[in-house]
């Protein structure tokens, strides 16, 4: 009780004694309110939840109803309806693995998991190497397919950025040309064109016969893209190592992968901690892209449904819950990574500058 | 080999070039073991250059050098097991700033020495008590005032039990009032019997410590006496005039 009114005299006193800022803060205020309002409206006082059908929508502001029945294709695509359990199991596994990412004490370990997931969740998704009925990858879709290709992408381009950086930085020029070549390569090339390199050209270079999954070439043009991304952002944190951290491990007599692994690269790789998630974020919504090869994740879900004749002019509500889905979980990244640089800080003043 | 066993370092005819720049110009030194040696010179002497020489951190370009009973090669031949008993301390401390103190000191036995952790621990911590910091030893290295965080990377070449120690110019990145602690732990060390050689601008230590001063100007080792006489009597006028130069103010 006595700690709010200390407060509102605070703010009082803050009102007093700089009256224009007040004044402003008071405008500022108000105009956020007045332009929300209508939004609220629209989508919350005037809109509808109920119904199963577009005769539901009589309210005149957002229709949900339309979210709520696609719901299901959103998340999951075209994948059978009687099998929802098997993608349901791979994505509680994969949050599984995620929770063992904030297990600090597993240290490096929790990174293999991720290694790992990519192969179980194909197993559980195709089904026929565990006897279970097969579904083809081109009926996975939404939000399951968003999910299965950034965390493929996000999976093994930082381990492959890596070793392009460290590749770039070899004294031996031919794996030095090698690795420039390779990222300045993908870096050069608009992730539309890969995507049509993986899905249209690569088939006609194929030996007659061999087909390769469309979803897995899709997968692997779009990590090999990141992962050049990525050996760039790496390689700025080894750069930032001074040259006495590795003087120092020399005269300690540590071979060079030990001093890689034990002193450069866990500093390296600390420093760029922001750019390695802000690769992993572009990368997430990149995955959308997907679409203009006849892949439908979860932004593709959304634009087929909305062209369904039966809920044509609905596609807004179908954007902003494409769009609120994107956003939380590229938000829960950027916190994760907030989180990861707090813990890795040497001092606790470090840790205090990180907001 | 054929150099006498208790010689710890012995060099003939070195010399080093970066790019055009001749850094040494035929150096001869022999340190027998247990010998403390102070190397003094203005900056760009070649003092350091020498001394990282020592522990193969810069390769030679002709002359021979005998680093603990193995010959290091031009190309870094031989740099691993000579630096299996050299440590070194530098001017920058170089410790690991990811790393707690502790781990500082037990990474490279760890991993270099493989012996077992629990003996590691003991011995590090005996280090720490040592260099009177074993409270410190959970802190990160950002913690420590730059006179602790000396005393630490003088505390992490010993643990890999070396017998000869190279000081790269140790308090030269220190704050006066820090100085004292960490000559005082080099000072330790050197009544220890530890071989050491120095390179240092800390004429009193020199005094005190060291058997053989050795001045260094433009690559060439100029004079090299026990202290009494390199400070009292210097024979040749480049050292006359840079003791002139260091001494002024002290």
């Amino acid at each position: 009780m006595r700690a709010k009114r200390r407060a509102r005299d605070e703010w009082i006193h803050w009102a007093r004694k700089k009256p224009t800022q007040a004044l402003t803060s008071l405008v500022g205020l108000f105009l956020i309110v007045y332009l929300l309002l209508p939004v609220w409206h629209w989508a919350v006082t005037d809109a509808n939840f109920l119904g199963s059908d577009r005769s539901a929508c009589v309210g005149g502001g957002a229709c949900w109803v339309f979210v709520r029945e696609r719901f299901h294709q959103f998340l999951f695509g075209f994948y059978p309806a009687d099998a929802y359990w098997r993608p349901l199991l791979t994505v509680a596994i994969g949050a599984l693995s995620i929770g063992l990412l904030f297990v600090s004490r597993l240290g490096v370990l929790r990174l293999l998991i991720f290694v790992a997931l990519p192969f179980i969740a194909w197993l559980i998704l195709e089904g026929s190497l565990l006897g279970l009925p097969p579904v083809a990858t081109d009926q996975w879709g939404g939000l399951l397919l968003t999910l299965i290709i950034s965390v493929t992408g996000i999976a093994v381009s930082l381990p492959l950025g890596i070793f392009l950086a460290l590749g770039r930085r070899s004294r031996l020029p031919l794996i030095r040309w090698l690795s420039v070549a390779f990222i300045e390569l993908w870096r050069g090339v608009p992730l539309i064109t890969v995507l049509f390199m993986a899905s249209v050209m690569l088939p006609f270079f194929m030996p007659l016969g061999v087909e390769v999954d469309k979803l897995l070439r899709v997968l692997i043009g779009v990590t090999l893209f990141t992962s050049a991304y990525m050996a760039e952002v790496v390689r700025g944190g080894l750069q930032s190592i001074a040259k006495g951290q590795y003087e120092a491990a020399a005269a300690l007599n540590l071979t060079s992968f030990q001093t890689m692994r034990l002193v450069i690269l866990p500093q390296a790789l600390r420093k760029v901690i922001p750019g390695i998630v802000n690769t992993f974020i572009g990368l997430f919504k990149d995955t959308s892209l997907v679409l203009i090869v006849g892949m439908f994740d979860l932004l593709g879900m959304v634009q087929t449904a909305s062209t369904d004749p039966e809920w044509l002019g609905y596609s807004l509500e179908g954007y902003i819950f494409a769009g609120a889905m994107f956003w939380i979980f590229c938000f829960a990244m950027s916190r994760y990574s907030l989180r990861l640089e707090r813990q890795l800080a040497y001092s606790s003043v470090e840790r205090k500058q990180l907001t | 080999m054929n150099e006498s066993p208790n010689l710890a370092i012995a060099c003939r005819g070195l010399e080093k070039w970066f790019d055009t720049f001749q850094a040494l110009r035929g150096i001869d030194l022999d340190v027998k073991s247990g010998e403390r040696i102070v190397i003094c010179g203005p900056s760009g002497s070649g003092k350091s250059t020498l001394i990282r020489c020592f522990n193969g951190l810069e390769h030679h370009d002709a002359g021979s050098l005998v680093v603990a009973g193995t010959q290091l090669g031009t190309h870094g031949e031989g740099v691993e097991a000579v630096r299996r008993d050299v440590g070194m301390v530098f001017q920058q401390f170089n410790l690991f700033p990811h790393l707690t103190i502790l781990e500082n000191l037990c990474l490279a036995p760890l991993w270099v020495q493989k012996r077992p952790k629990k003996d590691i621990e003991d011995q590090a911590m005996e280090y720490l008590r040592r260099v009177k910091i074993p409270e410190q030893a959970h802190k990160y290295p950002a913690q420590l005032s730059g006179g602790q965080q000396q005393r630490v990377a003088i505390a992490r070449a010993l643990c890999m039990n070396p017998r000869i120690m190279l000081f790269d110019e140790p308090t030269s990145a220190l704050d006066p009032e820090m100085i004292k602690e960490v000559l005082d732990v080099m000072s330790e060390l050197a009544a220890s019997g530890m071989t050491m050689v120095c390179v240092t601008h800390e004429m009193g230590f020199a005094r005190q410590v060291a058997d053989r001063v050795v001045f260094m100007d433009k690559g060439e080792i100029v004079e090299a006496a026990p202290p009494e006489e390199f400070f009292n009597r210097p024979q040749s006028e480049r050292t006359k005039l840079f003791l002139a130069q260091v001494l002024q103010h002290t």
